[in-house]
């Protein structure tokens, strides 16, 4: 065989590989969820209920702990929107209008979107990390051999805090955003807080709100699965966990951003 | 009366490489079994077999009567609770206290009340001697600290059958020794079988009721303490006495391997 054929199959074959891979990973997740679900369910009949007090502790750490950085940094696109949308719309003339758009794409795409990025970068690396280094000291074997299972004690609770959580935490950034974003413009365009609420408050309907509080459901989902299945799969020591982990963000916040457009494609057309 | 361990031509792949190459195994009610075999012999590999972590390529696994690999869920569960598995790393769980990992089998699989578990769990910490300590963190123990927790641990719920991996690897000989004479006295106050890896040849000596020797995937010899030491194998004396085996080398094998080049029937890879 030629010398170019062979890369082509060389190539060929590496291709394969990674697709296979893909899959296996893709299926290895799906079965990850579907597990979760099902202790969930059925894990008292089972005598392995999902108990409330981690998932306590998880929605503790993912929810609360975050906040002071959700605040600052929906407050922070919140003004940014404003600046933003006032100079854009002054080459209309238009910058009275600046409500409309600040409310929109703060509640249905910024605040889902952030706190999603954000939530996937502390907790779902944690989430990673910690399951990896469970992995590498043989305590998730310890787990299966005492009769527990690992989904139904380690997975399920951090599924269950993170969409609680994170909708409330996206709730949460829907307002600071909005807030800050009308003390912004209240005192560029010289009107008054109260009359950017009316206008919000008439801007705004439930379904906006729900549409970005649905999505970020969907990203708590993504953001437990990929980190858990990174973490489950972590081979080789200390150096495996810091590379899921890294892998897991990564992973997390692709999945966050190419889900949110198949969701936006969906929904608003 | 059922053996408390029944292995069945069990074989083993990992990948290509063929590990496990029809093992037959028994451990009797009340016994202490150990298998003992260089690294790479395979040790690790039937241990995670015996405790279901693993699935066979072919061949049964028996634990307590049942077959793991074939039980229902709940069965299984079932049977988990009536072993205890005592990791080579210990395995504690790094989040949580030496209590509460003692406490965890107990609080999962039963209806105890806080104030019985607390007793349970101190309990078994003066069995191993670790009176006092359940309020430390893992990472604040010492090696043959870690190993007597997760022995305690190993026994909270007094299982029938204990499984210890390398109880005293990396231990000074008296912490060692220490641990050897603690299973012996579990065994005898209890009455568990127990099945212990280890490659320590006077740990196994001294705790052993019967030994299993295994070498490159295969029992070389399954026996008493004495009739191993007596054992006219070759093999077993230059384990014994800790000779190197002389391999004999093949120079085109040799060659082919310096070369980095595959040898042709390698889906054996480790067999010269």
């Amino acid at each position: 065989m030629s010398k170019a054929a062979d890369a082509v199959v060389h190539a060929l074959d590496r291709l394969g590989r990674y697709v296979l891979r893909g899959v296996d990973e893709f299926g290895y997740a799906a079965a990850l969820l579907s597990e979760s679900l099902f202790w969930l369910v059925a894990g008292r009949r089972r005598r392995q209920p999902v108990r409330l007090a981690p998932i306590v502790a998880q929605a503790m750490e993912i929810g609360i702990a975050a906040l002071p950085i959700i605040t600052m940094l929906s407050g922070t696109i919140g003004v940014m929107l404003a600046i933003q949308g006032i100079y854009t719309l002054r080459t209309f003339g238009a910058e009275s209008r600046v409500t409309l758009g600040i409310a929109l794409s703060s509640v249905r795409e910024f605040s889902p979107l952030i706190t999603g990025i954000l939530v996937a970068g502390r907790s779902g690396s944690a989430l990673a990390a910690r399951l990896g280094t469970m992995r590498i000291n043989q305590e998730i074997d310890s787990l299966t051999v005492m009769g527990i299972s690992p989904v139904r004690f380690l997975v399920a609770p951090a599924l269950v805090a993170m969409v609680v959580m994170l909708p409330l935490l996206t709730l949460w950034g829907d307002i600071v955003a909005l807030f800050a974003a009308g003390i912004y413009v209240a005192s560029e365009l010289e009107s008054s807080m109260s009359a950017y609420w009316g206008e919000v408050q008439e801007i705004l309907k439930l379904n906006d709100v729900m549409h970005g509080l649905a999505k970020s459901a969907i990203f708590a989902v993504l953001v437990t699965i990929v980190g858990v299945a990174n973490g489950a799969n972590v081979t080789g020591g200390a150096e495996g966990v810091g590379r899921m982990t890294t892998r897991s963000v990564v992973h997390a916040i692709s999945a966050i951003v190419i889900t949110d457009m198949i969701f936006v494609f969906m929904v608003t057309r | 009366m059922t053996a408390a361990v029944e292995v069945r031509g069990l074989n083993s792949h990992y990948g290509a490489r063929h590990i496990l190459k029809g093992v037959d195994l028994d451990v009797e009610d009340g016994e202490i079994m150990v298998i003992m075999g260089g690294s790479g012999s395979g040790k690790t590999t039937l241990l995670n077999h015996l405790l279901g972590l693993l699935v066979p390529t072919s061949g049964t696994v028996r634990i307590l009567g049942k077959d793991i690999n074939a039980i229902p869920a709940l069965e299984l569960q079932d049977l988990r609770t009536r072993i205890g598995v005592a990791f080579q790393s210990g395995a504690l769980f790094s989040s949580m206290s030496v209590g509460e990992n003692i406490a965890l089998p107990l609080r999962e699989h039963t209806r105890l009340d806080e104030t019985t578990i607390g007793i349970v769990t101190r309990l078994k910490l003066e069995v191993v001697a670790l009176a006092g300590f359940e309020h430390l963190m893992p990472a604040e123990l010492s090696g043959g600290m870690i190993k007597r927790a997760a022995l305690a641990r190993a026994i909270v719920m007094d299982p029938r059958l204990l499984f210890c991996d390398e109880p005293s690897a990396g231990l000074d000989p008296v912490v060692a020794s220490a641990i050897d004479d603690l299973i012996l006295r579990l065994r005898d106050a209890m009455g568990m079988s127990m099945v212990v890896v280890t490659h320590d040849l006077d740990s196994a000596f001294k705790i052993a009721d019967r030994i299993c020797v295994l070498d490159k995937g295969e029992v070389l010899a399954l026996d008493t303490v004495e009739a191993i030491r007596a054992s006219p194998s070759e093999r077993i004396q230059n384990l014994l006495n800790r000779r190197t085996e002389e391999e004999e080398v093949d120079p085109d094998a040799y060659l082919r391997r310096l070369l980095g080049e595959k040898a042709k029937e390698d889906d054996e890879g480790e067999r010269p």
